[in-house]
């Protein structure tokens, strides 16, 4: 499980990747940051690119700033970076919920939260947590920088809809000003910290009367790309804590479940209803008390 | 926290709490294992592997590999096929030829088909992706069951069936013990294709000297006979191979058995004229490593009274070996050494059948066999208890040898040596608070959870005496089963013992030098235990079978005791009393009555070494003892019954687990684990406890967590640590262990076996948890491992 | 083959090697360095054997490439001795407790708990089993390696009260 051979870079800024990227002709040049994802599909050969253009020596792609109505995060921040953030404890709940699920501590040291995005897998938790949220994407070219909402960047499994010129510099993830907000984030996975088979995530924001006034909710593991519910977020407005089980059934429309060596389409799309609806219960009674 | 057995010897090292002799060199980041032998000019191999299940190889073309820079040769079954003899099997099977590459055609996808040999890994990988080869893809026979009635593509068409091996024996009256009995209950259990998977992968490096004649060979091995297996695989005499034994062996627990690694970098050194070595990746072992464990579906019937009381079964056991059978299918023989388990069943049928399959070959797995029999009994007790609506645990203590009735013949002609079954089951439901956990399991049920508390017995025979091979193969005429200890005092009075096998993480040095120790009365810390080399040899039959605290251990007291006789005869002779007038103790020779007539440790070491004046006439100079040890009544064959008593020692567990189910997700959650154990005299009782607990782990990965799943077309699904689970520290709770002695009669201290027990309940203990907390729903699953979505899936089934 | 020329600081040592840029890091401690006491496992970042710091966090050595670690400190099991060369309170807890069988598992093993113990002086059996939780062991069970860590912990406790 040795790497097929590459040239190596490292690059001491966001222009100079970007121009690297440009120049890549025929290349496939790669972005490596924290490599936990990229660096095994390498040793199995599964990944092989030209060149590594290694971004950890960028200091203006890490770093997680408080932006009132948003909080932008360096797309090179490590996830271990996030998890001991004040800032996400206390602006992004969801957030944080999540990176708790994510990995160990060797791979949270390493891994970062672009890498996690751009790769696209199915179950990552922080790529979750930041749909349900409707974050927006910077991506940056030789030819300028261009704003993506994450919702539609998830093609498929594994596969992102970032262009091979593009190198994601930042995630901006907004926060909500409602006064009563709750969160709630549920996954269960074959073996602790493994990725999640599903894992579910949401945030709500409730009226005095307890009612939901505002709905986020996403779906990890459950489909080959991370999924918003988009059908199931409007449908629980106006409903309260009690209120939101016959809805539930709405999850069904919005996932395309599959089969796999870890678990049955028919689990994942059962479990995916009691997991919503666990997270979406948490929310609640979070932002009611 | 272990509870001191209260009825210990006054032992000084023995069973007392001591460090270990290997640990210190494992922290220190300076074990050896096989991937930090570094022999100067070696060289890489990296395979390549089949991606069919079945395919005909029509044609290899190694050119474009052996053309790139670095590449120093590309070998091809057709080659090696034609230059080494076929693997040894244990079954006598003429027409199944099993060379380390595929010759003709490959039987499972990811059996290897090449081997490049290259300056390093990096290149010897990149050149296997060069090699190419065209196949004829073939339909593969997946599905083991089909093998015996069904038209099924032949895995090794010259044998021209997929059944290896089948065959019926009857111990006991079983007719009449059916006949006689009012209740029966038939029933499957099934267990699932999982294996020990040590973290470290199987290694090799060779080395052939020309000049001298010689196979230097570094492996992370535990096998029996494999110098024997590689010089005939190799074709040259035994005394050109020299395995080294003191390579430690990053864990194998059976499985470490790379003999087609082996004669495949061997072949390859004698020929290229340089060392080679091949450290499989983890791709390479899990696909290609034949390393798979037992894949075994049970139908059972018991018939019992209306007491709950057993009287007789029939087991019908079919197994899955793979492509490659070796020693695999006598898997199927050793549960006959406890075949009833710890139970007083008067009379059993056994069918055993073994087919091939196009999966990944099967290797000896911890208990070679015995967990999943274990798991399968164990389901029958819990059937038993079911049918008759009794207590689960009284069901298993009316069943259960009684204490006052040892030495116990069970009917395939074991004798269970000794033990207390009853006052560790007993023991166990104290330790455990019982009562306690059914109002926690209660507890958490009344709070919309599942929950269910288990509990198995298991029997751990310990010595290894296979004499039940010969039942398979009648060829395998092997009764000795030894072990062996050259042990020496220097002329200073320091302590020498040699061994010849590896260790994968037993601690055979601190048994070694602990017995030794307690025999001589030494300071076992300065007790040097070395581990020989084969040509050093002494006989081994390698640490496997839970036997080295038994046969080695016994080795160590017998040459102790020999090195304590001869020093006494010099110190009778040199102080003029008779040998029986000499005591000693504390390393003084002393004349009875007379405390001021002695010698020291030291002075008779130096006049056995340096004073001929001074030494016995006629008696032997130096001080060194050989003993080899056959296993305790073991030596005979089968009588006409094919009743022998097999192995010598038995140790005896009950587990008790704590199980909590997510109802939502099927997730299981152990959180507690009690276990109860006997292993007779426990020479390193931290040792034994590890071994336990580290039994226990593997056990509840086996049954929630383990399987190499393969899709109807024959591929691995499971070939990676990202598909194939190894519980982690979150998945095993913490356990509480007790320890009970009832000391072996058969062995020196009174030592018993204690490598395999944890593993051997565990399932069974598991699976009995997992389906009390699913008992209110009428679900019973006996087919491991059980995953949450099998769970999930079955209730709802029920509830929906 | 492509090489590079990289400077690596590992146990307080700067090393200069050519070698290529695909060589993960644990490769290159292995066999270039010749530090063995780091293990492999997997190659594809499951098993933890492979595990070490980087400047002060664990990592998987086998999930980055040795070019990528020029510039940072690297410490491999070989480096928690004691300066004098004597074990570490931590490592003399594995022995004690024995915390191993094996020894595979072990560096990787020290490592991780070296590293919860730098940041929570006082962990629960939960914190341990959290940060052990991305090595594998399979010989023990676990559990002599959390007694090693609680009395590792302890140790320090009483030291610091003491000292
Ligand atoms: S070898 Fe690096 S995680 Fe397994
Ligand atoms: S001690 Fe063997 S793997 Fe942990």
């Amino acid at each position: 499980m040795k790497a097929a051979a590459f040239d190596y870079v490292r690059a001491s800024s966001v222009d100079e990747i970007c121009r690297l990227l440009a120049d890549a002709g025929d290349e496939e040049r790669k972005i490596i940051a924290g490599g936990q994802t990229l660096v095994p599909l390498m040793a199995m050969r599964m990944a092989r690119p030209d060149m590594l253009i290694d971004i950890n020596d960028v200091a203006e792609l890490a770093g997680i700033n408080d932006h009132g109505d948003h909080v932008s995060f360096g797309a090179g921040t490590r996830q271990r970076a996030i998890e001991r953030s004040d800032i996400v404890s206390d602006r992004l709940p969801l957030v944080a919920k999540a990176v708790r699920n994510v990995g160990h501590q060797q791979t949270r040291n390493r891994g970062t939260i672009g890498g996690s995005i751009v790769h696209g897998d199915p179950s990552a938790e922080l790529p979750m947590a930041a749909l349900a949220l409707e974050a927006t994407m910077i991506l940056r070219a030789v030819s300028g920088e261009t704003e993506m909402p994450i919702d539609g960047f998830f093609e498929a499994a594994m596969v992102t809809n970032i262009e091979p010129e593009q190198l994601l510099t930042e995630i901006r993830i907004p926060v909500w000003q409602d006064a009563r907000i709750g969160t709630g984030f549920h996954e269960t996975s074959s073996r602790q910290g493994d990725f999640a088979i599903v894992a579910a995530a949401a945030q709500v924001a409730l009226a005095e009367d307890g009612k939901v006034t505002r709905a986020a909710i996403s779906v990890g593991g459950a489909a080959p790309s991370p999924v918003k519910l988009h059908g199931l977020e409007a449908a629980l407005i106006g409903k309260s804590a009690d209120g939101f089980q016959d809805i539930i059934a709405l999850v069904d429309e919005e996932i395309d479940a599959e089969t796999d060596v870890h678990a049955t389409a028919e689990y994942r799309r059962r479990v995916t209803r009691k997991l919503v609806s666990r997270a979406i219960d948490d929310a609640i009674a979070e932002a009611g008390k | 926290m272990v509870d001191a057995p209260a009825n210990l010897p006054n032992y000084r090292y023995v069973s007392r709490k001591r460090r270990t002799k290997e640990d210190r060199r494992f922290v220190s980041g300076r074990g050896k294992f096989v991937a930090d032998v570094e022999v100067p000019g070696m060289k890489h191999v990296a395979i390549l592997p089949s991606p069919h299940a079945r395919a005909n190889i029509i044609s290899i073309d190694t050119s474009a590999a052996l053309a790139l820079p670095g590449v120093h040769y590309v070998l091809t079954g057709d080659e090696l096929g034609e230059a080494t003899s076929s693997l040894f099997h244990g079954l006598d099977l003429p027409n199944v030829i099993w060379h380390p590459l595929a010759v003709g055609m490959t039987r499972y996808a990811g059996e290897w088909v090449a081997a490049v040999v290259a300056d390093s890994r990096y290149i010897a990988e990149d050149a296997a992706e060069l090699i190419e080869v065209e196949y004829e893809s073939l339909p593969a026979a997946v599905d083991s069951e089909k093998m015996i009635d069904e038209d099924q593509p032949l895995v090794h068409p010259a044998h021209g069936t997929n059944v290896l091996f089948r065959k019926t024996w009857e111990w006991g009256p079983v007719a009449d013990d059916f006949a006689s009995m009012p209740n029966t209950v038939s029933y499957r259990a099934r267990w699932g294709r999982s294996s020990t998977v040590p973290i470290e992968t199987f290694g090799v490096v060779a080395k052939w000297d020309d000049v001298n004649e010689i196979m230097d060979v570094w492996a992370s091995i535990q096998m029996p006979q494999y110098q024997d297996q590689i010089a005939a695989a190799l074709r040259i005499p035994m005394n050109q191979v020299r395995v080294h034994n003191d390579v430690d062996v990053g864990g194998s627990y059976g499985v470490k058995r790379g003999i087609k690694h082996t004669v495949l970098v061997t072949y390859l050194t004698k020929k290229l004229g340089f060392p080679v070595r091949f450290i499989e990746d983890r791709l390479d072992n899990m696909s290609g490593g034949d390393a798979h464990g037992p894949d075994r579906i049970f139908d059972i019937t018991m018939a019992f009274d209306d007491e709950g009381v057993i009287k007789s079964m029939k087991i019908r056991a079919l197994d899955d070996v793979g492509a490659y059978p070796g020693r695999a299918p006598l898997q199927l023989g050793k549960p006959m050494t406890a075949l009833c388990g710890p139970y007083r069943i008067n009379s059993i049928e056994y069918e055993a059948i073994s087919v091939t399959s196009n999966k990944t070959g099967q290797v000896p797995v911890r208990g070679f066999g015995q967990s999943p029999t274990n798991f399968a009994i164990e389901t029958g007790l819990e059937r038993v208890a079911k049918h008759l609506g009794l207590d689960r645990i009284e069901v298993r203590a009316r069943n259960l040898v009684r204490k006052d009735e040892f030495p116990w013949k069970i009917p395939p002609g074991s004798i269970y040596d000794s033990g207390d079954f009853h006052a560790v089951l007993d023991g166990i439901i104290k330790t455990s608070n019982w009562d306690d956990l059914v109002a926690r399991r209660d507890a958490l049920r009344a709070k919309g959870r599942l929950a269910g508390v288990g509990i198995a017995t298991c029997l751990e025979p310990g010595g290894g005496n296979n004499i039940f091979e010969f039942l398979f193969n009648p060829k395998l005429e092997i009764t000795t089963f030894v072990e062996s200890v050259l042990m020496k005092v220097e002329p200073t009075g320091a302590i020498t013992a040699v061994m010849c096998t590896t260790t994968s993480g037993q601690g055979h040095e601190t048994l070694v030098s602990t017995i030794a120790g307690e025999e001589l009365e030494r300071d076992p810390d300065t007790i040097r235990v070395l581990h020989g080399d084969s040509l050093e040899a002494l006989p081994t039959r390698s640490p496997v079978a839970s036997r080295m605290a038994i046969v080695l251990g016994t080795a160590t007291s017998k040459a102790a005791r020999d090195i304590k006789s001869k020093m006494i005869t010099i110190a009778a002779h040199d102080l003029g009393v008779e040998k029986d007038q000499i005591e000693y103790a504390d390393g003084e020779f002393t004349v009875r009555g007379n405390p001021a007539s002695k010698l020291t440790w030291a002075e008779i070491c130096h006049i056995a070494h340096k004073q001929f004046h001074r030494m016995p006439p006629g008696h032997e100079l130096g001080l060194q003892a050989y003993a080899v040890q056959q296993v305790p009544g073991a030596g005979g064959l089968p009588d006409e019954n094919n009743e022998v008593p097999l192995y010598p020692c038995f140790s005896f567990q009950a587990h008790v687990p704590l199980v909590e189910i997510d109802p939502d997700t099927g997730k299981v959650k152990v959180h507690d684990y009690f276990i109860g154990h006997d292993c007779g005299t426990a020479i390193n009782p931290d040792i034994v406890r590890g071994m336990i607990i580290g039994g226990v782990a593997h056990g509840i990965g086996a049954a929630l967590y383990e399987k190499f799943e393969y899709d109807a077309d024959g591929q691995l699904l499971a070939g990676t640590f990202v598909d194939y689970l190894l519980p982690s520290a979150h998945e095993i709770p913490p356990v509480v262990d007790s320890e009970h002695c009832t000391p072996s009669p058969l062995t020196s201290l009174g030592q018993k076996g204690s490598g395999e027990g944890g593993y051997l309940g565990a399932p069974a203990a598991i699976a009995s948890a997992v389906n009390d907390a699913l008992a209110p729903f009428d679900i019973e699953i006996n087919e491991l491992p059980i995953r949450a979505r099998d769970i999930e899936a079955a209730l709802y089934e029920k509830t929906r | 083959m492509k090489q590079v020329e990289v400077t690596l600081n590992v146990n307080g040592k700067d090393t200069t090697l050519t070698i290529p840029p695909r060589m993960t890091l644990v490769d290159c401690l292995r066999d270039e360095l010749r530090l063995t006491g780091t293990h492999v496992g997997c190659e594809h970042g499951i098993c933890g054997a492979c595990s070490v710091f980087l400047d002060d966090e664990p990592i998987r050595s086998c999930l980055m490439f040795a070019v990528q670690a020029a510039g940072h400190r690297i410490t491999t099991v070989e480096g928690l001795l004691n300066e004098d060369g004597s074990l570490s309170d931590l490592q003399d807890s594995f022995w004690e407790c024995h915390a191993m069988q094996c020894g595979y598992c072990t560096p990787g093993m020290l490592v991780a708990s070296e590293s919860l113990l730098a940041e929570n002086p006082d962990p629960s059996e939960d914190d341990i089993r959290e940060a052990i939780s991305g090595n594998l062991c399979r010989c023990t069970g676990y559990q002599q390696i959390v007694e090693a860590v609680q009395m590792t912990a302890k140790r320090r406790r009483e030291g610091a009260a003491n000292g």
